[in-house]
């Protein structure tokens, strides 16, 4: 266990090495900088300014810098958004809000779908099945912005009687601010898994241990619920680091259909505003928040299926 | 006796041993010509294809999605020349058109109640003065502009006075061009803010989204299909390289090297496209920077799981004997994997590809709704939808129009998918 930690440990650094030194060309190699605005600066500005930030050494030797100070805890101040602000600070005020509408997103998801996708397999054939089917396929095929953009007209249009929820996202309003938003994430999530869940149960129920669970005359609920539901379980977790993953990346665009200041807006309009220094710690933040995730997801197997041997099997 | 050649359809030598007694001369007597060309005809072989293509056509749903997406195959490569608007020309005097209209009269009656404020008080004190005969006194002009001014239930009005919209929208320019004799096409989802044609907009929307889908799958495949057989082939060390590789692409949060790339490669490939006339600058020109980094994206990081699937079946396949049988008559490793291997992972590869059409069209409208997909003035589904996100309340089926479309073409080629995936390798159904 300890070997295959250390060996994703490694793995990981490797990843995020390579996405930070990706990101930081790519955005060296735009022509044009922070600097362009709507009022052109004169070239004696731009290069107060650069030799300020350190824009005027070699791109490599900047990435070298970059990264020191990285492993120093230090990821350098914002250019233009907010000025001279530490991004630190930044990513530690606008992580919370994503990360709260992303987990609840997920849990409802979770939460839902399992149970979804067991019904369906004990009920396999029934109209609960193919309604829950017919669901689950349009909910996969919408893109996020489409229902959160249909959610929005419906329950924050201009219809009166029907104006429940804001639509700009408040956290003051508490829950009633988060409904619209976690119900447009985690849509997709709950009918991935809830489809995930009803194939791996139909899976799951075929199999002798549970020939036997009815042999020696357990109840229905308890065969599936105790005997088949671990079992079921194990692609189900499989998706979740993807899908953690997603309800990250999928939160750029409800953060802006729903004017939520989460970090995946923040991302978006850095990337439009070139502002250096937020795009590489937006980036490796979330890289390194994506990974740890999928890194822990892992770990869980073992935990609820001990057969799977992480070590290689050998 | 009858039951016996019965059996033999089903293309059983094997005696019925009950029947054995019975037997008489004649059951010995040679197979005449006629029976010998039925027992072909009914022992015929099927293809691979022709036993998917049985299979999928008896899948409802996978023949309804084909139709559907059939029927937008049609829509947005033949509507376009159907339609005589373009999808960027400005209809000057048809802006913001409802996907509804009223006639000429009803419509002179709506304003007077409606219009522009100013307009209208404007004709009501033209009007008042002339039946008085002299100039209104500011009491007088007072009242009349609260009468004006007064808000009208349009709804309630418009019942009143038996006004119904009619389908499909009209400029008013285009209602007297009819009235005049003239045949005008209708702007059957009315018009934008600069008056351009929504309908011929989501036709050619829904063309650069396939487009965008088929072009990125077949590249997913290519790179995909040819990563995945060498690494599968060649084993071992080779393997254990280009699988750590796809792993590190793997962890890699994708979606935030495409928006990175979409908007870091822009500059480049417009300053590219202006460096000259060659065949390459005409290229970009014509599939706009946006589509090309969206591209070379897909080129650079959707390509892993396609690789996986091909490496795992080529593990399998490579320990066959009909892949020994080659290495010993002297192949070459390229015609093993061109010849012996990849043609026996048609199915998954079809299905994947076939599978990852609607993931590509969902990646470009996620990104033209984030604004770094496809550049003005062309325009996609996702696009349509950012843009009348501004005027959500008054034009809500601006929205609503193109994300249906879209919705149901992913959905559609999902379903197909599925069937596909069904049809061509049963053991995989679900």
């Amino acid at each position: 266990m300890a070997k295959y930690s250390l060996k994703r440990l490694g793995m990981a650094l490797i990843t995020l090495l390579v996405v930070a030194s990706l990101t930081f060309l790519l955005m060296s190699a735009v022509p044009g900088g922070p600097w362009q605005s709507e009022k052109p600066l004169s070239p004696a500005q731009v290069q107060v300014l650069n030799e300020k930030y350190g824009l005027n050494k070699p791109v490599l030797t900047q990435l070298g810098i970059y990264l020191g100070n990285f492993v120093q805890g230090d990821m350098g101040v914002s250019f233009k958004m907010q000025k001279n602000r530490p991004v630190v600070d930044i990513i530690m005020e606008m992580f919370p809000i994503s990360a709260s509408i992303g987990f609840f997103s997920l849990l409802w998801a979770i939460l839902l779908g399992v149970p979804l996708g067991c019904i369906a397999a004990y009920k396999r054939g029934s109209w609960v099945d193919s309604l829950l089917r017919i669901i689950c396929t349009l909910g996969v095929s919408m893109p996020s912005f489409v229902i959160a953009s249909l959610l929005i007209t419906t329950f924050a249009g201009s219809n009166e009687a029907l104006r429940i929820f804001p639509t700009i996202f408040d956290s003051a309003l508490g829950v009633k601010a988060y409904i619209l938003p976690c119900f447009a994430l985690g849509l997709y999530p709950m009918c991935y898994t809830a489809r995930q869940a009803r194939s791996s149960m139909l899976d799951a129920l075929g199999q002798d241990y549970i020939k036997t669970a009815r042999a020696k005359g357990l109840k229905t609920p308890k065969i599936i619920f105790k005997h088949a539901l671990r079992n079921a379980l194990i692609p189900v977790i499989t998706y979740l680091g993807p899908q953690i993953a997603f309800v990250f990346c999928g939160g750029f665009v409800v953060e802006k259909v729903f004017s939520i200041p989460g970090l995946g807006r923040y991302f978006v309009q850095s990337i439009q505003a070139r502002d250096y220094p937020i795009i590489m710690g937006t980036t490796i933040f979330l890289a390194a928040f994506i990974i740890l995730m999928n890194f822990l997801v892992d770990l869980l197997y073992n935990v609820v299926d001990p057969r799977i041997k992480l070590d290689g099997g050998k | 006796m009858k039951e016996r050649i019965k059996h033999s359809k089903f293309g059983s030598f094997q005696p019925n041993i009950e029947n054995l007694l019975e037997l008489t001369p004649e059951d010995f007597a040679p197979a005449t010509d006629e029976q010998k060309n039925g027992f072909m005809s009914d022992r015929q072989s099927t293809s691979y294809w022709k036993d998917a293509m049985r299979r999928l056509k008896k899948n409802k749903v996978a023949m309804v999605a084909l139709g559907t997406i059939i029927f937008l195959i049609l829509f947005a490569f033949v509507g376009p020349f159907l339609v005589p608007y373009g999808y960027d020309q400005f209809n000057a005097g048809a802006e913001n058109l409802y996907p509804w209209h009223y006639s000429l009269e009803d419509q002179a009656i709506l304003d007077s109640v409606s219009g522009n404020a100013e307009e209208r008080l404007a004709a009501a004190i033209e009007q008042a003065e002339k039946e008085k005969g002299s100039e209104l006194d500011a009491i007088e002009l007072a009242t009349l502009k609260a009468v004006v001014n007064k808000k009208v239930d349009i709804n309630q009005f418009k019942k009143d006075n038996n006004i119904h919209s009619q389908l499909f929208g009209y400029s008013k320019n285009e209602l007297q061009r009819i009235e005049a004799g003239e045949s005008v096409f209708p702007h059957v989802f009315g018009t934008d803010k600069a008056g351009r044609d929504i309908m011929v907009r989501l036709m050619v929307g829904t063309r650069v989204s396939m487009l965008i889908g088929i072009c990125a799958a077949l590249l997913v495949l290519l790179i995909g299909a040819t990563y995945g057989s060498i690494s599968g082939f060649f084993g071992g060390k080779v393997d254990a390289v280009m699988m750590r590789v796809v792993e590190l692409i793997y962890a890699i949060p994708e979606m935030l090297v495409v928006l990175l790339l979409s908007t870091a490669l822009k500059p480049a490939l417009v300053n590219f496209q202006d460096s000259g006339s060659g065949f390459f600058q005409g290229l970009v020109g014509a599939m706009g920077p946006n589509l090309i980094s969206m591209f070379v994206a897909f080129g650079l990081l959707y390509w892993v799981t396609m690789a996986r699937i091909i490496r795992g079946q080529v593990l399998q396949l490579k320990e066959q004997e009909f892949v020994t049988a080659a290495e010993a008559l002297g192949a070459s490793s390229g015609r093993i994997i061109k010849k012996h291997l990849l043609p026996n992972c048609v199915g998954q590869i079809v299905v994947t590809t076939c599978l990852q059409i609607p993931s590509a069209i969902f990646l470009e409208s996620f990104l033209s709704y984030l604004g770094v997909g496809v550049s003005a003035p062309m325009t996609s589904l996702g696009s349509m939808a950012s843009d009348a996100l501004s005027g959500i309340t008054t034009y809500g089926y601006r929205l609503v129009i193109p994300a249906v479309i879209l919705s149901v073409m992913i959905l559609s080629l999902n379903l197909f998918g599925d069937g596909l995936r069904d049809a061509l390798d049963p053991r995989l159904k679900k």
